[in-house]
């Protein structure tokens, strides 16, 4: 198509003269406040590369004039906290475990201190409320059944050297046999106790499989988690004659246990955290509800 | 000759990917290869039955416009596909049984997450800027496209990394790096993709009956020699197997970090600004009938993409502390990312489509008025929703991750600020549907205004005309 030239109005700036496919300039110089904004913005780029940690070098960068570092910020307000905070720790470290609920300012801090150290470090498997995830046999806190113990020095054992983990001599360590996998037990004799054991929790069962089940638990299960399935703490045996499952009471869960038995592992706390944080958590976990 | 030559070639990249399959070494890989396979064995048979036709010369006289056709038609339909995902990852986050068992692990976050990002970046923006860039180079340099069938090559041979990049994210291939994840092969095949797009491009310049390059070329130039460097660069990784996926980065540690986001942020300043830059100083005079304001301002705007680069640069390294200290690592970024995507990329491709379809499939104007005004509203509202709830979830998550008390600890758990964000999520998934809605009626209209519009009269053939 023919250019069409744009008529310069009266006033009007001209164009540059240039036309691509109708299109033409004009001759406007650069605006005024967008001049001064360009070199406002060149003034503090070169003003802040100075004053603050900017170009790169071979091995670091220029620190800046104002010796500004957010490490050294963080550090600060790390040690700050410690300064503040150091009385009571040392004397949650040196407090009698069992004495500690009873002194009010101790306790507070605890709770305060245990539940941050819970929400970073345990919440991933306990669940933020504490109340677990039973489909991946993490227990739930908040209740009073305890597979280890539930008063405070159990709890801040627990915390400390963790459940079947290869890092700590001290670990917890239960270790039911895989009754199933290991031909421990024929496929008929697992539906048995499997029977029998929602017997003894007091849910729905075929009476004739518990019934034969019943022989079987007595022969295989009774020494560790008691003839009436009250549980033995000693060896780390859950009870199995409440409502409370850490990997849940259904015929298809129990019979997954019974078959491949479970060994769920929590990691030695002594290795990240110390006595103070470990005691604090222990206290806060005492104090949700199940503490005995 | 030509023709056998490119029987040849075609017959033995067919023989090569067979081989390759054969010896796969895990699945994205196979997929690719019989990919590969059946492209060049279909464009084989195509080729040999043409062998031997009369060519058909090229009218000198005429813009090369067919191939932008396609652009424009492949522009809408993976702006749809982008979106669409888009949408779906949304919904994922926001409820993550969405993440189907059935569908493990190939329609997780994870995987989607890159195929919604290269989708629309790549594959919407990429073939926009494509089809944008090989029609405004015709006009203001008033010559037909350089090389021949060469631009037919850059559309198809461009469609095939999209391919391939999407159907490796879904088989899980990735390189890790943002806007980088297509591995090593497919990263050859851009590259080889890219010299011809720019020999296509600056042949077509150099041939110019103009005697000035118009300032959109600078901007598309600028483009297309940028993210060739950039791709490059980032791109070094040497393969673990000629006949596998894998391959591992030439640079390590803080070394990569620096030359991911070096690319990552220069691919945003030159793909999505230099390049789209060029369609607005096209697009916007020629929908408005005015002069350009200011051929300085232009030349400015050009050289101040370039600080863009250099700024970008040390950007990963330091950027303004008091903000990033609470930003980093929040939805403030998707925000970020989205207001520019959604609303400069998305609404210049938008202005650019409804401007080029009239013209190229010669129509006397658009199907409805009403219906683009539909679409403006709905992405605007779209693009609300979609900033403001992530501005809002990212400086509260920002806010909650820094929380402490009195004694100096932490107040919230990580999994706490997932939960707060759950109705930021909603609204973000809604700005996306109100988005794809929007782009949905825009791809009715254009199809409708091809479809339906009666045809303009015949304009004289050639457009030649250059500057006085």
């Amino acid at each position: 198509m023919a250019a069409k030239k744009h008529d310069a109005k009266p006033g009007e700036v001209p164009t540059t003269g240039h036309t691509w496919d109708g299109i033409q300039e004009f001759d406007n110089p650069m605006p005024r406040w967008w001049l001064w904004t360009f070199y406002g913005c060149i003034a503090f780029a070169l003003i802040y590369s100075v004053l603050y940690p900017a170009w790169p070098l071979v091995n670091r960068a220029t620190p800046g004039l104002l010796g500004h570092s957010t490490r050294a910020d963080v550090a600060m307000e790390l040690e700050r906290f410690a300064a503040a905070n150091a009385d009571i720790r040392a004397r949650l470290e040196a407090a009698e475990l069992t004495a500690i609920s009873a002194d009010p300012e101790l306790n507070q801090y605890a709770v305060n201190a245990g539940a941050a150290v819970f929400r970073t470090w345990c919440a991933q498997c306990h669940g933020s409320g504490a109340a677990g995830v039973q489909a991946s046999g993490y227990p739930n806190l908040l209740d009073n059944d305890w597979i280890w113990g539930g008063d405070i020095e159990n709890i801040h054992l627990t915390v400390t050297h963790g459940i079947r983990n290869a890092t700590d001599d001290e670990a917890r360590i239960s270790d039911m046999p895989r009754f199933g996998a290991d031909g421990l037990l024929e496929k008929p004799q697992i539906d048995e106790v499997v029977q029998f054991v929602r017997q003894l929790s007091g849910q729905e069962h075929d009476a004739a499989l518990a019934e034969a089940g019943a022989v079987v638990y007595a022969d295989n299960c009774a020494g560790c988690h008691g003839d009436a399935g009250e549980g033995n703490r000693d060896v780390g045996a859950p009870t199995l004659s409440d409502a409370i499952w850490l990997y849940g009471g259904s015929v298809e869960a129990i019979t997954h246990t019974v078959t491949y038995a479970r060994a769920g592992v929590m990691p030695d706390w002594n290795e990240r955290l110390d006595e103070a944080d470990i005691r604090a958590v222990a206290v806060y976990v005492h104090g949700l509800g199940g503490g005995e | 000759m030509w023709d056998y030559v490119k029987l040849v070639a075609l017959g033995v990249i067919a023989l090569l990917a067979a081989i390759a399959a054969n010896y796969a070494r895990d699945p994205a890989y196979l997929v690719n290869a019989i990919t590969v396979m059946l492209v060049a064995g279909g464009v084989f048979l195509w080729a040999l039955r043409r062998v031997g036709e009369p060519k058909l010369a090229a009218p000198a006289n005429e813009y090369f416009d067919e191939v932008v056709r396609y652009g424009v038609i492949a522009t809408a339909f993976w702006g749809v596909v982008g979106f669409l995902v888009g949408t779906f990852i949304a919904f994922e986050l926001a409820f993550p049984a969405l993440n189907f068992e059935w569908a493990q692990p190939y329609m997780n976050f994870g995987r989607l997450r890159p195929l919604h990002t290269s989708a629309v970046i790549f594959a919407f923006g990429g073939n926009a800027l494509i089809a944008t860039s090989f029609y405004v180079v015709q006009r203001t340099s008033a010559a037909r496209l350089w090389g021949g069938n060469a631009a037919w090559f850059v559309f198809w041979g461009y469609q095939l990394v999209i391919v391939l990049a999407a159907t490796g994210y879904l088989l899980g291939a990735t390189q890790s790096k943002e806007y980088a994840e297509p591995e090593w092969y497919v990263d050859w095949w851009l590259t080889i993709i890219w010299v011809v797009y720019l020999a296509v491009f600056l042949g077509t310049i150099i041939k110019r009956k103009q005697p000035h390059i118009y300032v959109a070329n600078w901007f598309y130039l600028a483009f297309i020699v940028t993210v060739a460097m950039l791709h490059v660069f980032n791109n070094l990784s040497v393969p673990v197997s000629i006949f596998g996926s894998k391959s591992v980065q030439v640079f390590s540690g803080v070394q990569d970090a620096m030359t991911q986001w070096w690319y990552g942020h220069n691919a945003v300043g030159f793909f999505l600004t230099a390049g789209f830059l060029g369609m607005m100083y096209y697009f916007v005079p020629k929908q408005a009938e005015r002069p350009v304001y200011s051929y300085k301002l232009s030349i400015i705007h050009l050289v101040s993409v370039g600080f863009y680069g250099m700024s970008t640069f040390e950007g990963p390294m330091m950027s303004i502390k008091a903000v990033n200290s609470l930003s980093h690592y929040t939805d403030w970024t998707i925000g970020h990312v989205h207001s520019g995507a959604l609303g400069w990329n998305g609404m210049i491709t938008f202005g650019a489509l409804y401007f080029l379809v009239p013209r190229l499939w010669n129509r006397e104007r658009l199907y409805s008025l009403s219906m683009v005004s539909w679409h403006f509203w709905l992405a605007t509202i779209g693009i609300v929703l979609y900033a403001s709830a992530m501005w809002v979830s990212g400086i509260m998550e920002g806010l909650m991750w820094r929380e402490v008390d009195a004694n100096g600890f932490l107040v919230n758990a990580f999994a706490d600020t997932v939960a707060a964000k759950f109705p930021m999520y909603l609204v973000r998934a809604m700005g996306g549907v109100l988005y794809i809605t929007g782009a949905l009626i825009m791809c009715w209209n254009l199809f409708m205004t091809v479809r339906a519009q009666p045809a303009k009269a015949a304009v004289n053939a050639n457009n030649f005309v250059p500057a006085e």
